[in-house]
């Protein structure tokens, strides 16, 4: 069991600031993020983009962004449970919640913050009636382990980065790879789409373009996928897995069903006065949240979180006296033994 | 207004709306459907409007003359869900005086 005293899902922007506020409070952070890495939408959808309302900064691309609050927040230490999703919360008799993350992963914290953002990233499946049943049969979303598809044979469908990319790593590794894309052109770094040309001409992967996938049969566990190129009759492709990488999309997932009041896609929050939902030690910050005149904004998500620690405090620490201080003044004292302060002032006669 | 336009969006559950578009915001298609929320928040524009989720697709009713179709959109569309001949990306269409009468239909929530 992992605790701590403030549990953030989502390590996104939000998320990330939190650490460094509750730092200032001595309060010890660990996050939940149903991605593998830091960063959130910044990230995963778009970090090579610029972001332009970021208070003193003209300009910042949002990995950027992402990496200047992962330095911020270092010195405080925080926990990182990537790669899962937050499933289920539970209130203990002392007041405290105890999450679950879809692969059983349990922490314990006397206060849980929701930055989570539009949701946790999902994979998009395609369209077709029976792929449900196939699932773990034959059908992955995601490549976890490539080894798993050692000699065996592979249909890869997408356009994007993550097809290109995988359908390169698994030509090595699997005994044959079909590429399956809607058009001619890809969407990818011209390293991978060139590598691609060059893996085809070879005769390393298959390419079957501008093509859909129509159907998926088997007995079980996948056989063979139908494959339609336009305006052709449908083939059927043997094969042992179809990978279908459609990209990601945020769903608010299991979240909606904690017994939150979620208005809009989002959580309801009491803004006036420290972004506490419904449930007294359960609070959203950040995109997830909204409140009359809500604005998503990164930066009124760090503002959110600011005034979110304060109260957070009073919960882990009831009726001990705080005031806010300046990090100008104060410095920043890190948990690893580290402390950041501003220079004296030099106290010197001129004669 | 004098740069309001009216178009025509049907919703989701097929229910006809008429309505005023301003054309000197710098406001796209996108979120002229967020203004008058005719898609609930959280299943329309989910990024923002950078051609990166389709949450926005919608398909064209009228003939009315639209900005070509750029790299990244048609990008976006080839990976969508529901894409018909008629498909575009609301977040990529700027609304400019040219478009009044303009109809669109918003594709199903995928």
């Amino acid at each position: 069991m992992i605790t701590t005293d403030i549990l953030i899902i989502g390590a996104g922007p939000t998320g990330l600031f939190t650490v460094f506020e509750a730092g200032l409070l001595k309060l010890n952070c660990h996050l939940i993020d149903a991605l593998p890495q830091q960063g959130g939408q910044c990230s995963e959808l778009y970090p090579k983009k610029p972001i332009y309302d970021i208070p003193a900064y003209p300009e910042i691309l949002a990995g950027d962004l992402t990496h200047k609050l992962m330095e911020q927040c270092k010195q405080f230490e925080p926990g990182f449970t990537l790669g899962e999703r937050a499933e289920t919360i539970d209130k203990q008799e002392d007041g405290s919640f105890i999450v679950t993350t879809n692969k059983g992963t349990q922490h314990k914290a006397p206060v849980v913050a929701i930055a989570g953002g539009l949701g946790s990233f999902e994979p998009r499946k395609p369209l077709l009636d029976n792929i449900t049943d196939f699932e773990d049969r034959g059908v992955e979303y995601m490549i976890k382990e490539p080894e798993f598809y050692r000699d065996k044979k592979v249909v890869i469908a997408g356009g994007g980065d993550s097809a290109l990319d995988w359908s390169i790593f698994l030509s090595d590794i699997a005994s044959s790879v079909t590429l399956i894309h809607r058009r001619n052109e890809f969407r990818g770094h011209l390293d991978s789409v060139e590598k691609v040309q060059e893996l085809k001409n070879l005769g390393k992967i298959n390419l079957i373009t501008p093509a859909e996938i129509t159907g998926i049969n088997g007995n079980g566990k996948v056989e063979n996928v139908e494959v339609t190129k336009k305006g052709e009759e449908p083939i059927l492709v043997e094969t042992n897995h179809f990978i279908p990488l459609f990209g990601l999309s945020p769903k608010l997932g299991p979240i909606a069903n904690w017994g939150l009041e979620i208005e809009k896609n989002a959580i309801k929050v009491n803004n006036a006065l420290d972004y506490q939902t419904n449930i007294p030690g359960i609070y959203a910050i950040g995109d997830v949240n909204t409140y009359p005149g809500k604005l998503k904004l990164i930066l009124c998500g760090f503002h959110e979180a600011t005034l979110m620690c304060q109260s957070a405090y009073q919960i882990i620490n009831p009726g001990k006296r705080y005031v806010l201080k300046y990090t100008t003044v104060a410095g920043v004292n890190g948990f690893d033994g580290t402390r950041k302060e501003a220079p004296k002032a030099v106290v010197k006669a001129i004669q | 207004m004098e740069q309001d336009i009216n178009i025509t969006i049907i919703d989701r559950e097929g229910v006809k709306h008429q309505i005023e578009a301003p054309t000197d915001m710098a406001m796209n298609l996108m979120e002229i459907v967020r203004s008058y929320e005719l898609a609930p928040e959280g299943t329309i524009g989910i990024c923002g409007g950078m051609a990166m989720c389709a949450s926005c697709q919608c398909y064209v009713l009228s003939d009315t003359e639209l900005p070509e179709m750029q790299d990244d959109e048609e990008a976006m569309l080839s990976e969508a869900f529901d894409v018909k001949e008629n498909s575009r990306l609301g977040c990529q269409i700027q609304m400019t005086p040219e478009m009044e009468g303009l109809e669109v239909e918003l594709a199903p929530e995928s």
